[in-house]
């Protein structure tokens, strides 16, 4: 694995992987020194064209867990004001040679290309409209902790746009709820009338869920809008667990991505049909 | 398999030879309060269990136990093809004023064990760190030496110490292989 650009680059088995490495990070986070010496050296760059407090500060805690250096620029008061291009960003950026770039943009499939203007390993840390790989990880992983396998639950997103259903009332047929912010900031028309009304038709609160069901959402909440105050607070919320599950990912996926050694060229051509490749057996770690 | 391998020790003799490191950690140490155990994942861990047993039998004492996987801590990261695959580490007492004796199966160049010790460290600050290896085939390249050994087995850099035990192979056992085997792989 060279970049992190999109969910669908992993298979299954990838995502176990990351996932059951994720769970060995939770041990370190119980230490007193609540950090390994993994990636001493590197260094992360999190380039940040949004506002975005936390998935910023779990990368930075993820990074600094495992001993990277990190270096933080939001595109807010810097050069980008001043008309610099993403490209002369990253090329500018590239000359203190980053391990690995964290980069969160509004702009659908950018970290792709960027994945291709320099040689650190890109992480997508969400691209606009468009994919966010680690948040979905990190909710399957939270997911997973939760019901212990993910397999065959009926897990229903509740969020305005994603119109599968106008109604909410089949909703307790689901396993796991898992609830959307309204992004106040990417709806630029009226999508709706006023926050009240949409609170009153497709609020989640305890008249429509059931207690036995997994409450996720991915924060920030509009508390009193897309979730109730109440059902926020109740223990069928697992909303502190993801935040908690993002750093341990994050980790996981730095590691992933760099404590192996980076092929400088385009990567030695795998032989068809074995694309998985061997893995550094235990025997070779003792 | 290897056809060319020497067997050095067999299962009574690694017994035997953790039996004498169980003494002889119960004549170096006070016990008040006892040492505590820390294997290096996994034939590490799997010794230091039994050496745990015995040493619990022969002391009367409860000896705390724990175990490490250093791969966090190696200092090769970077020059491997993949990420290594790891296990969660175990240290669920406090390691302050204790003496822990750390617990592998072969001591070579002493590259695990300067990581063991940087590793245990991050768990809090213990008295005294002890070092007991069933084998110490030499060749360091570290300033390591181990304080209770099983058996000096004298070999080249080419040749290779297989440490196997019941857990994981089926079989307590050690042996050396010639270089030759190792291209048949």
């Amino acid at each position: 694995m060279n970049h992190l650009l999109s969910i669908e680059e992993l298979d299954r088995a990838g995502i176990e992987r990351i996932i059951a490495q994720a769970q060995r990070f939770t041990e370190v986070s119980e230490r007193e020194i609540k950090k390994v010496p993994a990636l001493r050296g590197r260094m992360v760059l999190n380039l940040f064209y949004e506002a975005s407090t936390r998935t910023r500060s779990s990368f930075e805690l993820a990074a600094k867990r495992l001993s990277a250096d990190v270096v933080n620029f939001a595109a807010s008061g810097s050069s980008v004001e001043k008309g610099e291009s993403l490209k002369d960003t990253v090329l500018t950026l590239s000359a203190h040679k980053p391990d690995a770039i964290v980069l969160r943009t509004p702009w659908a499939g950018a970290s792709e290309l960027v994945s291709k203007w320099c040689s650190a390993a890109i992480v997508n840390a969400g691209d606009g409209k468009h994919e966010h790989p680690t948040q979905a990880l990190l909710d399957v992983y939270t997911l997973q902790r939760r019901l212990g396998s993910i397999d065959g639950s009926s897990i229903w997103i509740v969020e305005l746009g994603c119109e599968v259903r106008y109604e909410l009332g089949e909703l307790h047929t689901a396993d796991v709820v898992y609830a959307l912010r309204m992004q106040n900031e990417r709806m630029h028309d009226t999508w709706v009338p006023s926050l009240r009304e949409y609170a009153a038709w497709y609020q989640l609160n305890g008249r429509r869920l059931t207690p036995s069901q997994v409450l996720m959402h991915p924060g920030p909440v509009n508390r009193g809008v897309e979730l109730s105050g109440e059902i926020v607070d109740s223990p069928q919320a697992v909303i502190t667990a993801q935040v908690e599950a993002g750093v341990v990912v994050r980790m996981a996926v730095l590691y992933e991505l760099l404590a192996a050694a980076r092929s400088a060229t385009a990567p030695p051509p795998e032989p068809a049909g074995e694309r998985g490749r061997e893995r550094v057996g235990e025997g070779q770690l003792a | 398999m290897q056809t060319n391998e020497k067997v050095v020790l067999r299962e009574e003799e690694i017994s035997s030879a953790l039996t004498r490191i169980a003494h002889e950690i119960l004549e170096r140490n006070s016990f008040d309060p006892p040492p505590a155990l820390v294997g290096i994942h996994r034939r590490g861990a799997i010794l230091a269990r039994r050496l745990h047993q015995q040493l619990e039998e022969l002391s009367e004492a409860t000896v705390p136990l724990g175990d490490l996987d250093i791969g966090f801590y190696r200092d090769d990261v970077g020059t491997r093809p993949d990420a290594p695959v790891l296990h969660a580490s175990h240290i669920d007492f406090d390691l302050a004023g204790l003496t822990v004796v750390i617990v592998d199966d072969v001591l070579y160049t002493g590259r695990t064990v300067r990581a063991a010790i940087e590793a245990l460290f991050d768990y809090g600050r213990p008295e005294r760190v002890q070092l007991a290896v069933l084998v110490d085939r030499g060749h360091r390249e570290l300033p390591i030496r181990p304080d209770y050994i099983g058996k000096n087995l004298p070999t080249s850099t080419a040749e290779h110490v297989h440490v196997r035990v019941r857990e994981l192979d089926g079989l307590d056992e050690v042996a050396i292989a010639e270089p030759t085997a190792v291209a048949s792989l």
